[in-house]
């Protein structure tokens, strides 16, 4: 399938005489076309997909759809869900609905932010440790595995106790505590491509450095690069909800991490107010589930060992 | 034996990155932590105290590199100063009298998420595509996705304050004194079934489906389709043949999922204010018990690197490649 998606760039290019210079053959481009086909046509990815795309825009419409400040104190407090608040209100009478709505912003940037800081960081270390080989990879192997194994959540409250408040440092805090598991992943898919021909010839042509590592290895890992950006989302918008729900975030914004703690420290367990703890909790599974399912398509996708063959 | 030294060697420079990490983080953060701190808890100190304590976070006027020589000294003869939120007890024995809690929530939950989670890995991948194979691994993901505390929340409030089955925080009933009787093992026992399910539901899931998917890999092997040319009973070749030889990415990340479930008992324990160490890291940091925090932050380190050199040792051992090369 992946050769019907690409022959049609092959034959417009031979088929106009205004373009002069054919473009250079990218490596991996066919895999890539069947890629993104088989993204498409798989269901659990298309799922995941609409489910993102449906979060997405609620975080973007959350002013239009409930305009006002979400932390006003109220005069209803500890309603259970109505007509009225849909899914009720906390015991301070905020709107819990209007709360994880505009909750949906800050844990869906923060963890998109974190994610592609966390993967680009793992790309650089592991493709130039594959690339480099030698002292340099010994050393940033070195560097990646002890960050690989100090305790990423304990470092994370130390992190956070001393640095100073706010959302800038939920972001450093989370990046450095994210990137070395996708710099692990991304340095041993590198290292098999290091040794292929094609980087041989780039090498010999006298290419510089950073483009074969960029322009070479990269794309021909696009896939494994997608699966570790989709894991380290799904640990930024996790590892946010726990930060914040410690109290160690920035629990002046609204997301659903402090959603979570302010219930908590209201004693909403306590005094039964269920539904005060509920929408921000299922709102990061779902969208934690619809980035897995993603994951898990890519995988079937890219090693058809994994599928399950289609009896008759 | 080549290998576990280079092990060692790397474990060894991984805690000193720690150490150094401790050492420099109150130093060079803005703000000025560490006189936040001590606005907070001079009063209550003797002069000398106070001094131990500007020396520990390097207030006083000693060069960095003497600093820094004198800190690693105290570090390995277990002098991590003093805590201030349990005035005027050591950092080392608050976490000796806390840490066996978090070994048996986190131990007991680990062996009981790895063994389930392999064993429903091996019989999701040998009946492929049957009932256990389509809906388990789904359905774990989507629990795992919820977070930690969140599914702690929700047991306590299911099966504590709805139900009453189980009580609802702490390691045991108040009043009760650590004894081996029948009665207090029973009480810690009840007070551990929450906090232990919800790190083994949201961490299962892992398990079962690397399980699975290296087992896949290992029954497409030839000498899977030789023991059935044999005729070997379906349950030899599923357990003997290929999970004793898919077991072994299970017993690396074994190593590797040890920081995950001290960091998956830290926010459980918070949520059933459970008295182990991760609990009390937390309330180190809103303290403001720096030397406390810090002491947590290496002991929790220390013990996931001795840990993870023993499943180094047990590596050696099952894999004979490693031995040879």
């Amino acid at each position: 399938m992946s050769l019907t998606n690409s022959t049609p760039t092959a034959t417009t290019t031979a088929g106009n005489p205004t373009v002069q210079v054919p473009e250079p053959p990218v490596p991996g481009r066919l895999a890539h076309g069947g890629f993104v086909h088989g993204i498409l046509t798989n269901k659990k990815a298309l799922f995941g997909l609409a489910v993102l795309v449906v979060f997405a825009l609620l975080a973007l419409l959350a002013p239009l759809l409930a305009p006002g400040n979400p932390s006003d104190f109220g005069p209803e407090a500890s309603l259970a869900p109505s007509a009225a608040h849909l899914l009720g209100t906390t015991s301070k009478g905020q709107d819990v609905l209007a709360l994880t709505l505009w909750g949906s912003r800050s844990s869906l940037t923060v963890g998109f932010i974190v994610g592609i800081a966390a993967t680009f960081i793992g790309c650089l270390v592991g493709i130039a440790s594959a690339y480099f080989g030698k002292a340099i990879d010994e050393l940033l192997s070195l560097l990646t595995n002890i960050f690989l194994l100090i305790p990423g959540l304990p470092l994370l409250v130390v992190l956070a106790a001393f640095l100073p408040p706010g959302p800038a440092t939920v972001v450093i805090v989370l990046v450095i505590t994210g990137w070395a598991g996708s710099a692990r992943v991304l340095r041993s898919q590198a290292l098999s491509l290091r040794s292929k021909d094609f980087v041989a010839a780039a090498v010999v042509t006298g290419e510089k450095a950073w483009r074969i590592m960029f322009r070479e290895i990269l794309p021909n890992m696009a896939s494994i690069v997608m699966s570790t950006l989709l894991g380290c989302v799904i640990y930024g918008i996790g590892a946010q909800a726990g930060l914040e729900f410690l109290g160690l975030g920035d629990t002046g914004s609204v997301s659903w991490g402090t959603n979570l703690y302010w219930a908590n420290n209201d004693g909403a367990l306590m005094t039964g107010d269920w539904w005060v703890l509920l929408p921000s909790g299922v709102a990061i599974a779902v969208v934690a589930f619809a980035l897995a399912l993603i994951n898990y398509a890519v995988d079937e996708i890219t090693n058809p060992r994994l599928r399950v063959e289609k009896k008759g | 034996m080549v290998f576990l030294l280079r092990r060692l060697g790397f474990y060894v420079i991984a805690f000193w990155a720690c150490i150094t990490l401790n050492f420099f983080l109150p130093r060079l953060m803005p703000g000025d932590p560490v006189s936040r701190m001590f606005s907070q808890v001079q009063s209550q100190m003797r002069p000398d105290q106070v001094d131990a304590l500007r020396r520990l976070f390097g207030l006083d006027d000693r060069p960095l590199w003497e600093q820094y020589l004198a800190y690693i000294g105290n570090i390995f003869r277990g002098d991590m100063g003093i805590s201030l939120s349990r005035f005027p007890s050591p950092v080392s024995e608050v976490i000796g009298s806390q840490i066996g809690w978090t070994l048996l929530l986190g131990g007991t939950s680990l062996v009981i998420a790895v063994i389930l989670g392999n064993f429903l890995g091996v019989l999701a991948a040998w009946r492929r595509g049957k009932f256990l194979d389509s809906v388990f691994p789904p359905l774990l993901i989507f629990v795992g996705s919820f977070p930690y505390f969140w599914l702690a929340m929700a047991a306590l409030y299911l099966f504590g304050i709805t139900l009453g089955w189980l009580p609802l925080s702490h390691a045991f009933s108040t009043g009760l004194s650590a004894s081996f009787s029948f009665e207090y093992i029973g009480d810690v026992a009840a007070h551990l079934i929450l906090p232990a399910l919800t790190i083994v539901l949201v961490s299962i899931g892992g398990w079962m489906l690397g399980m699975r998917n290296t087992m896949i890999a290992t029954t497409a092997e030839d000498y899977i389709t030789m023991a059935r040319a044999k005729g070997l009973r379906p349950a030899r070749i599923m357990f003997q043949y290929a999970a004793r030889n898919a077991m072994l990415p299970s017993v690396t990340s074994f190593g590797m999922s040890l920081g995950f479930v001290v960091g998956g008992a830290l926010l459980t324990e918070t949520v059933f204010a459970y008295p182990g160490i991760g609990y009390q890291l937390l309330t180190s940091v809103q303290a403001l018990d720096y030397p406390l925090t810090q002491g947590i932050f290496l002991t929790i380190t220390a013990a996931v690197l001795a840990a993870n050199f023993l499943v180094d040792i047990i590596y050696v051992r099952l894999d004979p490649r490693v031995r040879v090369s």
